[in-house]
């Protein structure tokens, strides 16, 4: 729209037509307080702090519900209106508890900055004020009823935002209170957004409360461990005996992809950190049993027994699985290692998306992935298959708020009645097993599939204007789920591309993405690289890289039975529990496994090395869209490893050249022989470089950076700005875009995760918060879910 | 749920006649409680699938009208106005001979059952002030010596 | 369950002019006798006539609006867009609950299609094809009347698809709140007409864009929309002239508190109020003088004996001096009473009435009522005067609807007007007025 010009306080300030007052003052660096007014959601003019004067009207008039018209005259700052806020802030005091030295808002509280802005200090009030009982409305969600404001906030964002509708409004003037949608607690997707974007102490966090003081802690930024969205998240971190530990996560500074959104397991389940069952000592078997060791012993030990089996039986009786949750640069190491020091292509991981078949669809197309950011700003999404309110959290928030923000278009294809269909301008309930499929190929034209598809719900006539409102809109992103793989990827990117739409494939973990990546595949090297295209790499990596593919999850766990593979190295995946095989398969296989848990996978290692996680060290992730942005290192535990240092760490007792493998020290602009002092002053200012980026030291082996320059170097579509990297923005990568993957291998070892909001993989089992929140629907048997409004 | 056959007719024609079916809240649980006594947990579960709402929703609006009631109250609700006009021509006089002879304090209901007492806002009976209504029945100009015979009006619940 | 129904006493004096008033007590709720009372003629003639006369017959008649805002009800209908894609709707105001108002219910007890068939010329007037009739949830009875009189209408063929055998169309849905004052104020009222909590709405856009349903909607109080047929049979000049300028015809007047003749009296406007009280009114009783006089409703400034018997009856005597005529609730109030007592009992009302949206009117009215009540009781203070006056002064224009400023105006004008009685509950001396007080001092 057209920009009007209106003037505050003197000033000229230009917006669109149609901005908020409010916004528009704040875009000029002019702040009008409000309790009530959040971005982004309905407006109320509820809280009256917003209050201005303005030209030509008879009463004050509030900025949050005003839109600004040419030549408006606003005074912002008069002492009429300063006054009115005050009294406002000073009757809010009057009912108010004032409790603020133990409030877990305390020091973070908009009341308490109101207060001193507007110095409301003065108690006039001397009437017995209203207490009452804090109450426990879940096991996440507190409510101290005296201390809320009522600006509505939290009821409308469990509604508008998220679409639960939990919350409300009851009784009538002073009375009036927010209440859970169970009378006494509250039934909802437990993602703590009222917690969060309440102003004062009202709703607290059972994660949180009364752990500490705001001040009393440190914040890092850094990226969710979960789901495959990728979600930033601020953690407060507090010294504690162990090291550091995390207390709270949020995203207030809504900086990130995700602005201000966190769900459950973004807001609390970084609990898993601290649980009791970490590992914090290396363990060997001795006689039938894991017992601790020294690193020297644990790791000595692994490398000679891997260097025995590759030396006698050949790197091909070697097995390797990667992780979707240790980093970009720690995949990359650890199938380097495995190609160039252990010689073998037996590696994988587990597979929650069929990405070569969709790399192998793609390859070739310019920018044909979308970004997260662009699902909430599309004009239209079709989504096949997948839940995201429960597996995609951050996609389903962004799909909600681009419909209520931007009208965006949601048409939906699913075999299940998903929530997201809510928000759908068409759903097509497909047949379970393939209906998906049967719906591609309709898409595509094939009219032969409706006979199949049509049912009660999905008449003949509604399959019709689907197609046509599909094949009508122009800037469509398409996002499926793991129930398309191989063909049927292929004919969705025939189909999508004729309209010119672009794609996201979802896989399930925070690190999915990554590791498919990075080429822990049998037959790809990073980035979807085919092995005949291999040459780049094989320069770096060396004589050993076998030339072959390798063996699948499936082939590794069958080669052990049969007593073909000689060796195992797991790290930090759980194998056994994810696709139910055999331990007893594993009975003559060395087998080493990196966990911070003692899994049902890590019960039948020979070697046990405790490692650090996500939280707990740099380097980067990137998520299902592609989106790839850095860890910082936020909790400590003492006795753990990074993945990192110990793949290291173990091709050097190996004795593989490090320098070879961790080409470090290369990414730095200062130059090593100085900064180790020869001018003195050098060394200081290179230490200062270092330290302002607070990762490990570039002068060690251990430095996750190093690699991240190969991967850029190497991996084709990583070429990526650094710049904005370290600014703290995501980079969209295109892995698959630049892929070479001539014959992508069968999917039979993709095995979706079917994580729940509640769940998440092995990790959600140690997360404390996760299980009461389960254990507490048990006991309250959750009834149908509740009507869109 | 079972209502009474005229309740039940009135509630199938209510979710029929207003362009939004929501528009049937209020009159459905006020009707409702005539019947009942009170809204039960029931009841909002009740009106809440025929409306297609939540019992959340339901009970946000129930709490905010003065006349839904989710506790009992007695058979016959005794609401003296004691605002503007009936309090300067001696409302506070009724309300006190009420309780008294009822034996009730506000909002309590009398161990048969059968009378509680509420203080009121103005019941647009102004100019026969003091007012007072028995449900829905409005007594005009009540003075503390006619409290009695319009209590005993409502005993012996022959004229229920 | 039954109600029992005792007829509402009517009261009379020679200077009424019986315009809307006309059949009370003559059994007009009957169909038949009210076509024989000439009932049903004005809305044959509006059919007869094109809208925008109708509209003009109602501006010209200078009729404003009988609720409470005094908005000219010709150039509220003359907002309706002529075309609109959302239905249109007529919502009449029968919520009546401002304090000492109690006129819409004679209407509607005595001459309830009155009312209907101002609805119907109101949905002519607009090109409205349903109109919602919202009665408060006290005044069962009413709505059974109410009720009665619209299928009575219905059975006529005066409502429904073919309304007097026009082939036009226009139903009526009786409505009964539940106890909420708040809702009568007419965007709340659309909330609760829609089954919603009687939250105001923020205007823009206003209702006659964008109301009931989403659609173009006029709201008009009861007493309003029942002297529309009247204007249509004899003129809006003939209605006009009842009043002063700008003030047409007359209305219902409720006299209540100290009178020696309480009652609803239908006086033109501009009527002088000293013969109101000492002649329609009969004075005040006891002979006792007067001390206050309430003009229209406890949402009014209240007006001391000297202003009282020099105040005229009409909007804009009291507009020119910034304050309201109100809603036709006047009550006398005599030297015996305490002003303290009553500016507790009326913000009592808005503190117990406030909807809890908006913060000042929600707490403003709290913290007052709160002070107020420790101040009657004798533990008040010498500042607690002025922070009364600071709380009213602070909802005034800021709150979110105008039940803040309901609350803020009589406040605020009984300090000014009777600040000495306030001072002499000071230093622990009990109530001058009252022996034993009733409510307790809570500090
Ligand atoms: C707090 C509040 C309460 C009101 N209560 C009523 C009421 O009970 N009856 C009524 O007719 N108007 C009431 N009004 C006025 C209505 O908002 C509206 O102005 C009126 O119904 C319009 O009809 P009219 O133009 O015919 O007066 C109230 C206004 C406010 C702010
Ligand atoms: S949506 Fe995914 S990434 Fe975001 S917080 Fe939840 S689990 Fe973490
Ligand atoms: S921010 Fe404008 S009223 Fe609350």
């Amino acid at each position: 729209m057209a920009d009007v010009t209106i003037t505050v306080d003197g000033r000229k300030v230009s917006a669109p037509a149609g901005t908020l007052l409010i916004e528009a003052c704040k875009s000029a660096g002019i702040e009008v307080p409000a309790f009530c007014y959040y971005p982004g959601l309905s407006v109320q003019g509820a809280c009256r702090m917003c209050l201005v004067r303005i030209e030509k009207m008879p009463k004050l008039q509030t900025a949050c519900t005003l839109p600004i018209a040419e030549g408006m005259v606003v005074t912002t700052t008069s002492d009429e209106v300063v006054q009115a806020r005050k009294a406002t802030v000073e009757i809010l005091l009057g009912n108010h508890p004032l409790d603020c030295p133990v409030c877990d808002a305390g020091g973070e509280c908009e009341l308490q900055d109101m207060t001193f802005s507007y110095g409301a200090a003065e108690s006039k009030y001397m009437e017995a004020k209203g207490h009452k009982e804090e109450q426990q409305w879940s096991p996440v969600v507190y409510f101290d009823r005296p201390r809320c404001i009522l600006c509505y906030r939290c009821v409308r964002v469990c509604g508008e935002g998220m679409d639960v509708w939990a919350l409300g409004i009851q009784n009538r003037g002073v009375t009036s209170l927010i209440a859970p949608n169970k009378q006494d607690h509250l039934e909802c997707e437990e993602c703590g957004m009222c917690i969060d974007i309440c102003p004062v102490g009202a709703l607290t966090s059972g994660a949180y409360r009364y752990k500490t003081r705001p001040w009393e802690m440190n914040h890092v930024g850094t990226i969710c461990t979960h789901c495959g969205d990728g979600c930033k998240t601020t953690l407060g971190v507090r010294r504690s005996k162990g090291g550091m530990e995390i207390v709270r996560g949020d995203n207030r500074d809504k900086s990130g992809i995700n602005g201000d959104f966190l769900c459950i397991k973004g807001r609390y389940a970084f609990d898993f950190a601290n649980h009791d069952d970490r590992l914090t000592q290396p363990l060997v078997r001795r006689d039938g049993k894991l017992v601790p060791v020294t690193w020297e012993e644990a790791i000595d030990h692994a490398a000679s027994r891997f260097k025995e089996v590759r030396d006698s039986q050949g790197g091909s009786a070697i097995g390797v699985i990667g992780s979707t949750r240790t980093t970009n640069e720690e995949n990359y190491l650890l199938q380097k290692f495995a190609r160039s020091v252990l010689g073998t292509n037996n590696i994988d991981h587990h597979r929650t998306a069929d990405y070569p078949a969709f790399a192998k669809a793609i390859a070739g197309k310019q920018n044909a992935t979308a970004t997260l950011r662009e699902t909430m700003t599309a004009p239209a999404v079709l989504l096949i298959g997948n839940d995201p309110t429960e597996q995609h959290p951050l996609l389903a928030w962004n799909l909600r708020t681009n419909l209520r923000i931007n009208n965006g278009r949601i048409y939906i294809v699913n075999a299940s009645e998903i929530k997201m269909r809510r928000q759908a301008r068409a759903y097509g309930k497909v047949p379970m097993d393939g209906g998906e499929s049967l719906m591609i190929h309709y898409l595509a034209g094939e009219d032969g599939a409706a006979s199949q598809l049509e049912s009660g719900e999905l008449t003949r006539d509604a399959l019709r204007t689907f197609r046509d409102q599909v094949k009508a809109e122009k800037g469509l992103i398409i996002i499926f789920g793991s129930e398309l793989r191989g063909e049927d990827v292929d004919a969705l990117l025939r189909f999508g591309s004729q309209l010119g739409a672009k794609f996201i494939c979802l896989s399930d973990y925070a690190n999915s993405r990554g590791a498919a990546d990075m080429g822990l595949y049998p037959d790809l090297l990073p980035g979807f690289t085919s092995l005949t295209k291999a040459s780049a790499f094989v320069e770096e990596y060396g004589a050993l890289m076998p030339k072959n593919p390798g063996l699948d999850i499936a082939g590794i766990f069958g080669a052990a039975s049969a007593g073909r593979l000689g060796a195992l190295y797991v790290v930090g995946s759980n194998p056994i529990s994810r696709y139910n095989f055999d331990p007893a398969a594993l009975k003559n296989t060395f087998v080493v496994v990196q966990d911070m848990f003692l899994t049902e996978t890590a019960t039948t290692a020979e070697v046990v090395l405790p490692v650090a996680n996500a939280y707990e060290k740099s380097g980067s992730f990137t998520n299902t869209f592609g989106d790839l942005q850095l860890l910082k290192k936020a909790g400590d535990l003492a006795g753990v490893r990074t993945d990192f240092e110990l793949i290291v760490r173990i091709a050097d007792r190996m004795g593989a050249n490090v320098r070879k493998l961790v080409p470090f020290g290369r990414g730095t602009r200062a130059d090593m022989g100085q900064s180790r002092g020869a001018q003195s002053g050098e060394a200081d200012r290179h230490a200062v470089w270092l330290a302002a980026r607070n990762l490990e030291p570039k002068l060690s082996p251990f430095d996750p950076e190093a690699l991240l320059d190969e991967i850029q170097r190497l991996v084709p579509g990583y070429n990526l700005s650094r710049l904005n990297l370290f600014a703290g923005q995501e980079v969209h990568t295109l892995a698959p875009e630049h892929s070479s993957v001539a014959q992508p291998s069968s999917p039979e070892s993709i095995v979706p995760a079917n994580d729940t909001l509640f769940t998440s993989g092995t990790l959600g089992r140690y997360s404390t918060v996760l299980n009461s929140v389960i254990e507490n629907r048990r006991a309250t048997p959750a009834e149908n879910e509740i009507p869109a409004d | 749920m079972r209502y009474s056959p005229e309740l039940e007719d009135r509630f199938q024609r209510l979710v029929t006649i207003y362009p939004w079916r929501r528009s049937a809240l209020v009159p459905m649980l006020l009707y409702a409680q005539d019947e009942v006594g009170y809204i039960t947990d029931e009841v909002v579960e009740d009106i809440a699938e025929r409306l297609e709402l939540t019992p959340l929703e339901v009970r946000n609006v129930i709490s905010y009208y003065s006349l839904l009631r989710t506790r009992p109250a007695g058979k016959y609700v005794v609401q003296v106005c004691t605002n503007i006009s009936c309090l300067v021509t001696g409302a506070e006089d009724v309300l006190e001979t009420c309780k008294e002879r009822l034996g009730v304090e506000e909002k309590e209901v009398t161990s048969d059952g059968k009378f509680s007492v509420e203080e009121v806002e103005c019941i647009g009976a102004c100019s026969w002030a003091p007012a007072v209504q028995v449900n829905y029945d409005f007594h005009l100009n009540v003075t503390p010596e006619k409290v009695d015979s319009m209590l005993n009006s409502y005993r012996g619940g022959a004229k229920a | 369950m039954k109600t029992r129904y005792t007829p509402t006493p009517l009261a009379s004096h020679p200077d009424e002019v019986r315009i809307i008033s006309k059949r009370f007590g003559q059994g007009a709720q009957d169909i038949d006798q009210y076509i024989r009372l000439d009932g049903y003629k004005a809305a044959r003639k509006a059919l007869e006539m094109q809208p925008d006369d109708i509209i003009n017959e109602v501006k010209a008649s200078s009729l404003r609006g009988r609720g409470g805002a005094g908005f000219a009800t010709g150039m509220k209908w003359s907002f309706i867009p002529k075309q609109s894609q959302a239905d249109k709707y007529i919502l009449v105001n029968g919520d009546e609950s401002e304090p000492a108002t109690c006129k819409d219910r004679l209407l509607v007890e005595y001459d309830p299609h009155a009312v209907i068939e101002g609805t119907i010329i109101a949905g002519l007037a607009v090109g409205a094809k349903l109109g919602f009739l919202y009665l408060r949830g006290e005044y069962r009875y009413l709505l059974e009347i109410l009720e009665k009189a619209v299928d009575d209408a219905y059975s006529k063929g005066f409502l429904g698809k073919n309304i007097f055998g026009s082939n036009r169309e226009f139903d009526i849905i009786t409505q009964t709140g539940a106890g909420a004052y708040e809702v009568g104020e007419e965007s709340a009222l659309m909330e609760s007409l829609e089954g919603k909590r009687g939250i105001p709405r923020l205007k823009p856009p206003f209702p006659a864009i964008k109301g009931l349903y989403g659609g173009p909607t006029v709201i008009n109080n009861v007493e309003t929309i029942a002297s529309v047929p009247p204007i249509i049979i004899n003129g809006g000049k003939w209605y006009a002239s009842f009043g002063p300028e700008k003030n047409g015809g007359t209305r219902l007047t409720c006299l209540s508190g100290h009178f020696n003749k309480p009652g609803v009296y239908e006086l033109p406007l501009g009527y002088p109020a000293k013969k109101m009280i000492y002649d329609v009114g009969g004075g005040i009783p006891n002979g006792r003088t007067l001390k206050a006089l309430v003009p229209g409703g406890s949402s009014t400034f209240l007006l001391n004996r000297e202003e009282a018997e020099s105040a005229s009856m009409d909007y804009d005597w009291f507009a020119k001096r910034g304050e309201f005529l109100g809603s036709g609730g006047v009550v006398a109030v005599d030297d015996q009473t305490c002003m303290v007592k009553f500016a507790l009992r009326i913000i009592k009302f808005y503190q117990h009435e406030s909807c809890g949206w908006c913060i000042p009117c929600r707490e403003g009215t709290d913290w007052i009522k709160k002070t107020l009540t420790r101040f009657h009781a004798g533990a008040g203070m010498e500042k607690d005067i002025d922070q009364v006056y600071y709380l009213a002064n602070n909802m005034a224009g800021r709150t979110f609807c105008a039940l803040g400023d309901a609350a803020a105006f009589p406040t605020m004008s009984i300090i000014k007007k009777w600040r000495s009685e306030f001072e002499d509950h000071l230093n622990g001396k009990p109530c001058p007025f009252e022996k034993n007080v009733r409510e307790m001092a809570l500090v």
